[in-house]
């Protein structure tokens, strides 16, 4: 686990996003717990940290498009799903593991787990 | 589990087809079981749709998302997890794993294949060509209607129900159209040679019968026997083909369709098939309310109910072609049968009675008793005296129906279950009772029927149809506004909590901010949250994920100073594009989201508003200053207007315009509000203009004698539409919406245009500018992203306006 920010880094209800490794993901504080999903829309690389979320999905602002922010399946559209990856708080601080094929297009999706 | 992580939740009912019966089965199997996890793959690139509505689309040009079964927000909500445009290519019953099109794994505990079927092609010589089409789906009906509208004569094979609806379609497209038959009367498995013939002449179509196609040649139709047909156009529908090849493959027993028990249980362990591919007692299904009562019971059979079990149904069928009304209901003929017909008016009623029981009825061009007389044949009542039976069943109206009368009969809805929800579940509305009972969601043609038992129900005139405000809150604007009102309600959080489902489904945020804002006079609760990211950081998004950042320049007038400022920060910051907008103002384009605190510093000026839904800009021509023909200050007008609006949130976003003469440099009549100088210090208000898709004009909502009445008119009209209009609808929807008449009404008289005005002062004393934020932002990291530095803290306030304001 990397950890990536402390849990007051991000507005409750928001997301943002951070470079891990290379990668751009986007971490969400949500009533239900921390998400974190690439950062880049699969549809058109819209910046998913910047959308509104809600439900455990998020929306992305550019087209619209939903994920689910557990699994990262597309909600109500056919496009693909984007990857996710394992979240834990410990001690105030928000840890990410990157999903284990990170940079494939096929990275394992995991339950984020609650604070 | 696969890891293209494409499939969510785990091992469940993974149902294959996105048809009715697809979606059939998710709905009765999520009705018994909120928990199991549900995958509906869908090979068509869409959710499911109402094929029996399918020849709207060849009608009107309707595009198929009206004809959808569920919005896309029903399969969220009931966390049904679909995969849209994928196939299923191959099932491993023995690992319970079906395999997709992309090489993905899907486990299950069951299997639903819901295939449905293809449209029968024969092997006709020359039915490969392009301009013969099947009547199947959406894509077709859009092939065939291009067709038509340039065909100079069209034929269509197959006199039954689908080809009826597909040559009335092509008629109503201009083009002259041949239905061609086998049989020697049109629909012969539903009608007798009486009713299929007035039919025919009450269709009024060229119908050729008897015939056998032998050739489709490019321009004509030969038959077996030796004439022809011209015909540039071809649509073939002639039946339906059971889709079982993947029951096939999967190993099920496959006669016509797949072999199905009273379970629905195909003879594969753990695979069930509903709907058009299955095959059960020997008879394939084509009707919409067999199919759901499959649903029904493969779903409780699914969910462990081992004795359901479904025992066929009777098959009525309702012709959905115009203005002919028909209803067929079970057999044709029996031992006995009485017939009331009147040629002269085109109505045919029969009841056809064996063994002493109802058996069929066919009412053509008169189908008042049909619920009647199909609940007599599914019950297989006796019938002493079938005249009296017949006659009667003309009489009774929908109030004297017994309650067990079915209404509905896709969804299998009885008059009770309607009245039941008016009377003890407070539904109000016939889309309520709709979506509370199901009825009238099927194929539609028992809508009439609801909306009137909703009537007797709620006894007398039923509420227009709501616009729900979000369909998670399956609330209006006015319902949550009244909410909000009564309960004090200060945050979207809150609205959440009271309304509806008690959770935000997410696209709805945005709306209630607006709601809770306006509602409150601006004092709210503020919730960043809700607030779609230009609102969180004051910009407009572009398509990089950079944003553009449009000042203030007060009806479109800015000064070398200004515009001095405006250069050096776009060198500063690298701007990439510097362009001036649509509405006369500057934009700077290409903008870092962290670097907006610091471009805002350095501009020193207002806001723009270009992001929001809010009042955007008041363009303006040169006016009578400059101008050879100005008849008024059209500038000045506009700077004032627009420093009068400034900063207000509206529905959607608000784009104003002053003209100082009819020449109309401002563009004036269409926008959301124009003013327009007419001479003799006259102005003409105009309200509701659009240039977007649709060009609307602007209605003249008055024409007032000063420049003050002017501001004061369009001021008052202004915040009429903040109250009233539904979230995200522009003023070109809203006030042919109202009505000119009543929006006259309320601006123009006096006490409610006082009280308009005075909440219009209210909301305005709200006002701050948001690029104030850049000092105090709400959140250290309102700008910023985890990787760069955040401001410093500070605590939440409540915003709005100042307590004196209030009084």
């Amino acid at each position: 686990m990397i950890p990536v920010c402390s849990v007051d880094d991000v507005p409750a209800g928001e997301g943002r996003s951070i470079d891990v490794e290379g990668r751009r993901i986007a971490l969400f504080n949500t009533p239900t717990g921390w998400y974190a999903i690439d950062h880049a829309c699969p549809h058109a690389g819209g910046p998913l940290a910047d959308g509104i979320a809600a439900d455990c999905s998020v929306i992305c602002p550019l087209h619209e498009r939903r994920y689910a922010l557990d699994t990262g399946a597309p909600i109500g559209h056919a496009g693909g799903p984007v990857a996710t990856h394992r979240v834990q708080v410990l001690d105030g601080r928000v840890c990410v593991a990157l999903g284990e094929d990170a940079g494939a297009d096929d990275a394992a999706p995991a339950a984020a787990v609650a604070a | 589990m696969s890891m293209d992580g494409t499939v969510p939740g785990a091992p469940g009912v993974v149902v294959v087809g996105g048809g009715i019966a697809g979606q059939a089965v998710c709905e009765a199997v999520r009705e018994l079981d909120a928990l199991t996890p549900i995958t509906l793959v869908c090979a068509e690139p869409r959710l499911p749709y109402d094929r029996v509505r399918l020849s709207e689309i060849l009608v009107s040009g309707a595009s198929c998302e009206t004809l959808a079964l569920r919005p896309a927000e029903w399969f969220t909500d009931h966390h049904v997890g679909t995969l849209v445009g994928r196939r299923v290519v191959e099932v491993r019953a023995a690992e319970r794993l079906v395999v997709l099109d992309d090489g993905a794994e899907l486990p299950y505990t069951a299997l639903v294949l819901a295939t449905g079927s293809d449209a029968l092609m024969p092997p006709i010589p020359g039915i490969d060509q392009p301009h013969v089409h099947p009547f199947r789906g959406p894509e077709d009906c859009d092939a065939i209607r291009d067709a038509a509208t340039t065909a100079r004569h069209a034929a269509v094979i197959g006199g039954g129900l689908l080809g009826l609806e597909a040559a009335r379609g092509i008629a109503s497209q201009g083009c002259a159209v041949t239905v061609v038959h086998l049989m020697d009367r049109l629909m012969e498995r539903q009608l007798d040679a009486g009713s299929a013939a007035l039919l025919e002449r009450a269709l009024g179509m060229d119908v050729l019968f008897e015939r056998q196609t032998a050739e489709i040649a490019p321009d004509r139709l030969r038959f077996a026997g030796g004439d022809e047909l011209e015909a540039d156009l071809v649509v073939v529908s002639i039946g339906i083909r059971p889709q079982a090849e993947l029951g096939r493959a999967t190993g099920c027993a496959v006669e016509r369709g797949i072999v199905v028990d009273d379970g629905l249980r195909t003879t594969v362990d753990g695979v069930w098939a509903v709907g058009e591919c299955a095959q059960h007692r020997g008879i394939v299904h084509g009707l919409v309310a067999p199919i759901l009562d499959q649903a029904r019971t493969a779903a409780a059979a699914i969910c462990g109910d081992t004795t359901a079990a479904y025992e066929g149904s009777i098959p009525s069928a309702k012709l959905k072609v115009s203005d002919v009304p028909l209803v067929a209901i079970g057999a044709t003929d029996g031992d006995g049968e009485v017939v009331s017909q009147d040629a002269g008016r085109g109505v045919y009623r029969k009841l056809v009675v064996h063994e002493g029981r109802a058996a069929g009825a066919i009412l053509l061009g008169d189908v008042r008793g049909a619920e009647a007389l199909l609940g007599l044949v599914r019950r297989g009542d006796e019938v002493e005296d079938p005249l009296a039976v017949l006659a009667a069943s003309a009489e009774a109206g929908p109030a004297e129906w017994s309650d067990d009368t079915q209404v509905c009969d896709c969804n299998g809805v009885c008059k009770g279950q309607i009245t039941a929800a008016v009377t003890e579940e407070g539904a109000r509305t016939p889309r309520e009772v709709m979506a509370m009972t199901r009825a009238g969601t099927g194929c539609g043609s028992c809508k009439a029927t609801v909306v009137d038992l909703v009537a007797l129900a709620a006894g007398g005139e039923v509420a227009d149809e709501p616009a729900y405000l979000c369909p998670c809150k399956r609330q209006t604007r006015e319902d949550l506004a009244a909410v909000v009102r009564e309960q004090g309600l200060e945050s979207v959080s809150e609205v959440s909590a009271a309304c509806g489902t008690g959770r935000d489904c997410g696209a709805c945020k945005p709306a209630l901010a607006y709601l809770v804002s306006e509602v409150n006079a601006n004092r709210h609760r503020e919730e960043r949250h809700a607030r779609f990211i230009n609102d969180r950081v004051h910009a407009n998004i572009q398509k990089d994920g950079t944003f553009s950042v449009v000042p203030r320049m007060y009806g479109g007038v800015t000064t070398p100073e200004e515009l001095r400022r405006i250069a050096d920060v776009a060198e500063q910051f690298d701007v990439p594009l510097v362009k001036v907008t649509g509405g006369q103002r500057l934009d700077l384009l290409g903008v870092k989201k962290q670097d907006l605190p610091a471009v805002w510093e350095a501009l020193g000026m207002p806001s723009g508003h270009a992001y929001a839904k809010a009042v955007r800009t008041v363009k303006t021509c040169v006016g009578e200053d400059f101008c050879r023909f100005g008849l008024g200050d059209s500038m000045g007008l506009g700077v004032e207007l627009e420093k009068a609006w400034e900063g207000l949130h509206t529905p959607h976003k608000v784009k104003a315009g002053v003209s100082g003469c009819a020449r109309n440099c401002a563009e004036a009549t269409i926008k959301d509000v124009g003013l327009v100088a007419v001479g003799e210090g006259r102005w003409q208000v105009r309200v509701g203009g659009a240039a977007g898709g649709n060009v609307r004009e602007a209605d003249v909502l008055a024409t007032v004698d000063s420049r003050a009445e002017a501001l004061r008119v369009a001021t008052t009209f202004l915040q009429l539409y903040r109250e009233n209009a539904d979230f995200k609808e522009r003023t070109y929807d809203f006030v042919p919406r109202w009505g000119l008449d009543r929006i006259r009404e309320e601006v123009l008289g006096e006490a409610s245009g006082a009280a308009l005005r005075e909440r219009f002062r209210l909301a305005k004393a709200a006002v701050t500018d948001p690029w104030l934020e850049r000092r105090e932002p709400y959140h250290p990291r309102q700008f910023t992203d985890l990787d760069d530095e955040p401001a410093a803290a500070r605590e939440p306030a409540v915003v709005g306006p100042p307590e004196e304001a209030l009084r």
